[in-house]
């Protein structure tokens, strides 16, 4: 009775106010755990954890962030600095897109394949349309694989919307379209194969194509990352402050309400892969206009924005800002542990990499256990065993 | 109080996060007594009764069987210690026979193979002795809903109990059921066994009860006994004020049709025809009700109006629009507004604000969006005032829909939809889980809305609200409209055209 009509109950204050700091607080912890875990296989090999780690984060350049790091040192660090918000920027936009369709209830495992083909659009036209001006032909290609990205992502929705197939197949089964497509894209003979006639390489994209450098020289960090985070506000605008987001999140809560309330579930389920195909799309032409230029056979084999794309989305609750910390998380990992980066004398090189998927996969499984603490929180005080003052906590608040 | 009582319970009180459920409630039971556990829905009622069957451990406070202390920690150690409970939701095997169900965990066994003839005699013997006519060899499946619940009681009994709880046992039941049940439970009360019969409904603790316990926000406010018990007294008990029970309305004044249904065929999910052929009218200014047990086409004929579900044949006319087979965004633009029969699933999104949940239809007009952009300060703005209008407690515009009681969930319903200003309102359980104070306000609100002039079709389960609020009565059976009569026709008429009875009546 107390509590007016106009505020919310302190109850009510203090559980959301719990639950937004547990989210924070449980995601931070599953990312220690994981470094810790992954530190005690450092000590089974018979290394120091504590100078593998430090080789690790010397190698992502986040070191460039602290004043007192100068000279040689500062010069490496923005080098390596460079590389990891290269590898970040695509990270972002492919979480955003297993972020957007889980919001509407569906999860897109697709991110790899729409990533590709929003790739390879971005390449046939930077290819084709030489002698544009550059901000056109860039606007060309990104809008191009958002279409592309787009469309690819829209079949899986489509599929979902007309005949009830599950989103988590067909994305899967479009992934390995997109791969092997791709693939007879460059192989040799190949229609987007380029001049070296026994190299299984696709052609370069036109100069006027490239995103601008922004810093560096060696391999500089390119104008893609300001449209990765440039993503991360329209995502954040789109699901909050629009009718279309209103209505994803009303189908992704509950479709029968959603369908009670006048909203078109089917056509919200093709529109939000759509949308989330779209980011991934955009991935791929980032990194295609960014830094690779051309695509060569065995790089469809050891690209894996897409799958990391679903563990960024994890750790960062589909939140952007969340996403933002846990990309830029992800890609230093990536950087930090990559073969090159590391001497042998702190961690075998060949073990490095094997080291930075572990941890990957460490934190997606304890940020998925919290989950179960939640379930056994709840449940101890449903016993009677909890003190009168622990609030309920509700997964899907986390 | 010569009697000492059978079972006692002191100072109950069991805290979940941010409610005190039971506050030091002191309850107690006689041999041979009917005690009705009367209050509203969140009283504790329960709770109380989880407690005492070993769902949950109080807080404080003590058991009491024939004097000497208990400690009941599942409901195992309830059983045995002679409580049995009935819930709501049956707990039966569907695909078994009544005598399988019955002695399921505690069967009769010859050698290693269940003894079914052993099972069924046994059976049989304690259904004739409290006059439940029950067959043992029926399977579960084929039976109705009130065998069901015999069958619930006999489940009890097999297993030794004493003391029954039945948690609001008629909420299920037609009337004719539920006089059936009262006779039962008279005849358990002969054989000396103890019951304690969970309600709100006070019509029926005047009739059956032998003593009545109030229970309000957790706590015990009175015992009374029956004998100089009102219904308004009870009432007032329970929600701390005056409480008016009749709806006060004047009599209808219908104008023109604005719902108009022919000949109307729609199907359920199987691919059966679930409404054959019916059609009738709602004008402006009168309510029309539904009468009719639960399953007899009643979802079926609300969502072909609402546009959730294609009608297969027939004709659907809003305000002169023919909506038949549109969409439910275009019936809501025709003029249609609809209380969902389910809150939770339906009616509201329960993880979004009740901001959001306002919006719910008009999202995507002024002012709320403009050119597809949201405007969440102006959601808000418009949730504060309709919340603050139809009186929702327990939180705000930001609060989770699901974070409210089931009573003002409902209110936040009503709220949108009376605030779109339908010429139609479908209003389908309206109060179903209800408590009288909710119930009041969502009755009286749908009656000030008849006298704004629309046309509402109101469709129950619950006899005494159709009997109290329309105008006029259809009978739903199978699918038919078998019966249609005036406010003033008795409760035993309709309960029998309920069964269909009325059909055969006309077909003779």
């Amino acid at each position: 009775m107390s509590e007016g009509t106009g505020t919310d109950s302190g109850y009510e204050v203090v559980s959301r106010w719990y639950a937004g700091l547990g989210g924070f607080f449980t995601a931070v912890a599953s990312a220690v755990l994981a470094f810790f875990v992954g530190g005690l296989v450092v000590v089974a090999t018979g290394h120091d954890p504590f100078a593998a780690y430090k080789a690790i984060f010397s190698g992502t350049g986040l070191s460039w962030f602290f004043p007192w790091v100068q000279g040689d040192e500062r010069f490496s660090a923005a080098l390596d600095l460079q590389q990891t918000l290269i590898i970040t920027t695509p990270l972002m936009l492919t979480a955003l897109a297993v972020a957007f369709a889980f919001r509407c209830g569906m999860f897109n495992i697709g991110g790899q394949g729409q990533y590709f083909v929003g790739l390879l659009t971005a390449l046939y036209l930077g290819h084709v349309f030489v002698g544009m001006p550059r901000p056109l032909h860039v606007l060309v290609c990104c809008v191009g694989a958002i279409l592309g990205g787009a469309i690819w992502a829209g079949i899986a929705g489509f599929l979902k919307a007309a005949f009830g197939a599950h989103e988590v197949i067909s994305t899967i089964m479009l992934n390995w379209i997109a791969l092997w497509v791709g693939k007879y894209f460059v192989e040799l003979g190949g229609w987007m194969q380029g001049s070296e006639p026994d190299v299984p390489r696709s052609y370069d994209v036109a100069d006027s194509a490239k995103l601008w450098p922004i810093w560096g020289a060696l391999q500089p960090l390119h104008a893609g990352i300001f449209i990765a985070l440039f993503s991360l506000v329209v995502y954040h605008f789109l699901l909050n402050r629009t009718t279309l987001g209103y209505e994803v999140r009303a189908v992704g809560f509950n479709p029968e309400a959603a369908r009670y309330g006048g909203i078109n579930v089917s056509k919200n389920y093709i529109l939000a892969m759509a949308i989330s195909g779209a980011f991934a799309g955009l991935a791929g032409s980032v990194d295609i206009l960014g830094w690779k230029f051309h695509q060569a056979i065995n790089d469809y084999d050891v690209s894996f924005v897409g799958f990391i794309g679903i563990a960024v989305a994890l750790l960062g609750r589909n939140k952007a800002v969340g996403i933002l910390f846990a990309a830029l998380l992800f890609g230093a990992l990536q950087v930090g542990t990559s073969p090159r980066q590391l001497s042998g004398t702190d961690f075998p090189p060949e073990l490095a990499t094997n080291l930075s998927t572990m941890i990957q996969a460490l934190i997606i499984l304890f940020v998925g256990a919290e989950l179960l603490v939640v379930y056994a929180w709840n449940a101890r005080k449903k016993m009677g065993f909890g003190g009168s003052t622990t609030p309920r906590i509700k997964p899907q608040e986390l | 109080m010569a009697e000492a009582p059978l079972l006692e319970l002191k100072g109950i009180t069991k805290r979940f996060p941010g409610v005190v459920a039971n506050d030091g409630v002191d309850f107690d039971l006689r041999k041979g007594e009917v005690h009705a556990l009367l209050g509203e829905n969140g009283a504790g009622k329960s709770t109380l009764m989880n407690i005492l069957y070993g769902l949950y451990h109080p807080d404080e406070g003590e058991f009491r069987l024939n004097g000497k202390p208990l400690r009941i920690n599942s409901p195992r150690e309830a059983i045995d210690a002679g409580i049995g409970m009935v819930h709501q939701h049956f707990m039966l095997i569907p695909v078994m026979t009544v005598a399988e169900n019955i002695v399921l965990a505690a069967e009769p066994t010859r050698g290693p193979f269940l003894d079914e003839g052993n099972a069924e005699e046994r059976v049989r013997e304690l259904s004739e002795r409290f006059g439940l006519a029950v067959r043992p060899d029926a399977f579960v499946e084929r039976i109705s809903v009130g065998m069901q619940q015999r069958v619930e009681i006999l489940k009890a009994l097999y297993r030794g109990a004493e003391i029954l709880i039945l948690d609001e046992p008629t909420a299920v039941l037609t009337p004719q059921e539920s006089a059936e049940l009262f006779e039962i439970i008279t005849s358990l009360k002969g054989e000396g066994k103890s019951i304690i019969f969970i309600t709100h409904k006070l019509n029926e603790v005047l009739e059956i009860a032998d003593r009545i316990t109030v229970l309000r926000r957790g706590k015990t406010i009175d015992t009374v006994p029956r004998e100089g018990a009102t219904e308004e007294g009870l009432a007032r008990l329970m929600v701390g004020r005056e409480v008016i029970l009749r709806v006060d309305k004047s009599p209808a004044q219908p104008g023109h049709p604005l719902l108009v249904v022919e000949n109307l065929v729609v199907d359920d999910e199987r691919g059966l025809e679930c409404v054959r052929g019916i059609s009738f009218e709602v004008r402006a200014g009168e309510i029309v009700g539904i009468a009719g047990v639960d399953g007899n086409g009643q979802s079926e004929l609300i969502d072909a109006i609402t546009g959730l579900r294609p009608a297969r044949s027939g004709k659907i006319t809003v305000n002169n629009r023919e909506v038949t087979g549109d969409s439910p965004r275009e019936c809501l633009d025709a003029g249609v507004g609809h209380i969902p029969e389910d809150r939770q699933v339906r009616g509201l999104v329960l993880d979004f604000t009740l901001a959001e949940n306002i919006a719910l239809h008009d999202y995507r007009e002024e002012p709320d969006s403009k050119h597809g952009w949201l405007f969440p300060k102006r959601l808000t703005a418009r949730a504060r005032n309709l919340l603050k209008e139809f009186d929702v407690r327990g939180g705000g515009p930001e609060t989770r829909a699901g974070a409210l009681s089931g009573g003002n969930q409902q209110k936040v319903i009503v709220a949108r939809e009376v605030s779109r200003d339908p010429s139609v309102l479908v209003a389908a359980q309206p109060t179903r889980g209800l408590d009288v104070g909710a119930i009041e306000f969502v009755h009286r609100r749908l009656v000030e809305e008849r006298d704004e002039g629309r046309g509402i079709l109101l469709v129950s389960f619950e006899l005494d609200e159709i009997l109290s609020l329309s105008d006029r009565i259809l009978v739903l059976y199978e699918g038919n409209i078998v019966a249609e009569y005036g406010p003033d026709v008795s409760e035993e008429e309709i309960g029998l055209a309920m069964l269909g009875g009325k059909r055969e009546a006309t077909a003779a």
